[in-house]
């Protein structure tokens, strides 16, 4: 085969790949700022925070990454409903949301990644699953399992979330409290609580994704900024709230910079991606894949 | 939205201080604090009120688009890098000295804010605020794929030797160039709060749809306030080469930067032009007080727990406690 087609069709794999792990990341900001439009800037640093909590586990009990992230997400749901609480108390209540609470998810984001640099130290951390020195080959192209099982894991778990959203009372509640909070009060659903519980579910999400970034590259305390930018372009080319969206944009998200990097070296990757999100602000606000308001 | 931050208060009439007495008062007070530090003379001196002095020029410029019109603007370290690297270019290409890199700092970052106005604000808030996270990568992945100015490995830029005649050195020189800078900005701030422009923006910022439909040239006003705090912030950063003689991307990108030009005026309190003063003046302190006598790491955790506690617990900042008690 010729060797730059070879590189193409390996660019755009592992960006696909590279795509589950976008779309892990970005699911869980899909059900906060999408559906319960909570602008919570703070994500990327509860995925880094988990990153690290399973790179320590890791390196205390030798467990697999991935299993140790989905016993995290208990914990990460109770620590997003109480952000969530505190969100509610302080701003969403009086109205405060716009400034105040970027603001205060700002602060938490800095705070979480400074008391990271202060007890883990600011050098990357990593940690090896079993597989990770295995790569199936299909011809020319190269599957590393490093890429795989963790992007395996996120669409698992998109699917069951999506599952959750369409299926169950609680879940559809979910979607209602997204579109008309008055109506849910109407039939007698309590929307904070079923916001508590969305945002909850939205940083159990940050957990599973940092135990499948951890996976994929070492970690250190300040890898959430480059995801910032990574996770609102995927949500919002996604069209906000819809799950699906989200999975093809980040997709398409994985591939436009995994072969940008192999083309024109990986410090050009970041402008690229953001120059989309720009573009797509500008011209096409309402998403790539949602319909115009 | 209504109560994000101060009214602009009607002051009564007499009491009010008019434009041109503000300046000169301003000036005065900035001439005092410079031959201040020059009577101190100490190197250690004027490092620390250069430090404090460039915070209060961010957090006034932030002000004017963050506080006045309530777009909050994340990527204040992108403009305070666009000057920064302004004049590591210019100074390397032309060979220009301080003064003219930062006229054409405050150049570039007007014309920065003007392209992301243009790009992002007739969106809701939030997408703005995005965005300008994004440009903040966007402009770091530039200047460190831009080897003319040192890529990643950063650049050095030699302080000259020659100092003109009344400073004592290059440091008294810069920190009194500083001085100016935030004295300038403070008025400036000041000036568009009581005008036309202020009042513009404050009915936007709180019902744009309200100002819109009332005759308010909404956009137009917005990307006014964009390109005047994208230049403001960049001749904040236009000096920073000098200071530490070197600059590097992951530096002068900081997030401290970013952080601090929205804590600051928080704190002190939005949307009135003594808010971001007092905000940088308390903060900017602390932070020096910090880093000398505990760690650097320990002065970001005290910016960032304050940050929080003050959203949380008093949303209108130092300014709105004093108002609330009268």
């Amino acid at each position: 085969m010729d060797p730059d087609l070879a590189l193409l069709l390996n660019g755009i794999v592992s960006g696909l790949l590279l795509g589950g792990l976008y779309a892990a990341a970005a699911a869980g900001l899909s059900v906060s700022f999408g559906m319960l439009d909570v602008v919570n800037i703070a994500h990327p640093a509860f995925m880094v925070l988990a990153s690290l909590l399973v790179a320590l586990l890791w390196a205390a009990t030798g467990l697999d990454p991935l299993l140790l992230s989905l016993l995290l997400t208990p914990a990460f749901w109770a620590l997003g409903a109480a952000i969530y609480v505190v969100y509610h108390h302080f701003f969403e209540r009086r109205g405060d949301e716009a400034i105040q609470g970027l603001a205060f998810f700002f602060g938490i984001m800095f705070i979480i990644e400074v008391a990271l640099v202060m007890t883990v130290g600011p050098d990357q951390h990593f940690a090896d699953a079993s597989y990770a020195n295995i790569t199936w080959r299909l011809g020319e192209i190269d599957l590393p399992l490093r890429m795989l099982v963790p992007a395996a894991l996120a669409f698992a778990a998109i699917g069951a979330l999506a599952l959750f959203l369409r299926r169950t009372f609680t879940g559809r509640a979910i979607a209602a409290v997204a579109q008309d909070r008055d109506a849910l009060r109407l039939l007698a659903i309590d929307p904070v609580r079923i916001k508590r519980l969305a945002f909850g579910i939205s940083i159990a999400m940050a957990a599973l994704a940092g135990g499948a970034l951890v996976v994929v590259q070492p970690v250190d305390a300040w890898s959430g900024h480059i995801f910032i930018g990574r996770v609102f372009a995927v949500v919002i080319m996604g069209g906000l709230s819809s799950l699906g969206g989200c999975v093809l944009a980040a997709l398409a998200f994985g591939v436009v910079e995994n072969v940008t990097a192999s083309f024109y070296g990986p410090s050009w990757s970041p402008a690229v991606a953001f120059g989309c999100l720009l573009l797509v602000l500008a011209f096409r606000p309402q998403g790539l894949f949602g319909r115009a308001a | 939205m209504s109560d994000t931050a101060l009214p602009a208060l009607p002051s009564p009439a007499p009491r009010r201080m008019g434009h041109g007495s503000f300046w000169i008062v301003t000036i005065i007070i900035g001439l005092l604090v410079a031959l201040a530090l020059r009577g101190l003379g100490s190197e250690y001196g004027y490092f620390a009120a250069t430090f404090v002095l460039q915070y209060i020029v961010l957090a006034t410029a932030w002000n004017i688009l963050g506080g006045y019109a309530g777009y909050v603007n994340f990527g204040a370290a992108a403009f305070f890098a666009a000057g920064a690297y302004t004049t590591v270019a210019m100074g390397k290409a032309l060979g220009l000295s301080l003064l003219p890199c930062i006229a054409l700092a405050a150049l570039v970052g007007g014309a920065l804010g003007f392209g992301t106005g243009i790009l992002t604000l007739r969106l809701r808030g939030a997408y703005f605020a995005i965005a300008t996270l994004c440009l903040s990568v966007v402009l770091q992945t530039l200047v460190v794929n831009w080897d003319y100015v040192g890529g990643s490995r950063g650049a050095y830029v030699l302080r000259p030797r020659e100092v003109p005649w009344p400073f004592d050195g290059y440091s008294g020189l810069l920190c009194t160039v500083m001085v100016a800078m935030a004295a300038a900005s403070v008025a400036i701030s000041r000036t568009i709060q009581k005008s036309r422009l202020g009042l513009g923006l404050t009915a936007l910022r709180d019902d744009e749809a309200a100002a819109e439909a009332a005759g308010v040239p909404t956009l137009k006003l917005k990307l006014i306030a964009t390109s005047i705090s994208g230049a403001m912030m960049a001749a904040a950063g236009a000096p920073l080469p000098y200071l530490g003689s070197y600059v590097e991307p992951n530096t002068a990108f900081g997030m401290a930067y970013a952080v601090n030009a929205i804590a600051m005026p928080l704190i002190g309190g939005m949307g009135t032009w003594s808010g971001p003063l007092i905000g940088a003046v308390l903060l900017a302190s602390l932070q020096q007080a910090a880093t000398v006598t505990i760690s650097s790491a320990a002065n970001l955790m005290i910016v960032g727990v304050v940050l929080v506690g003050f959203v949380c617990l008093a949303p209108h900042g130092i300014v709105g406690l004093f108002r609330g008690r009268r």
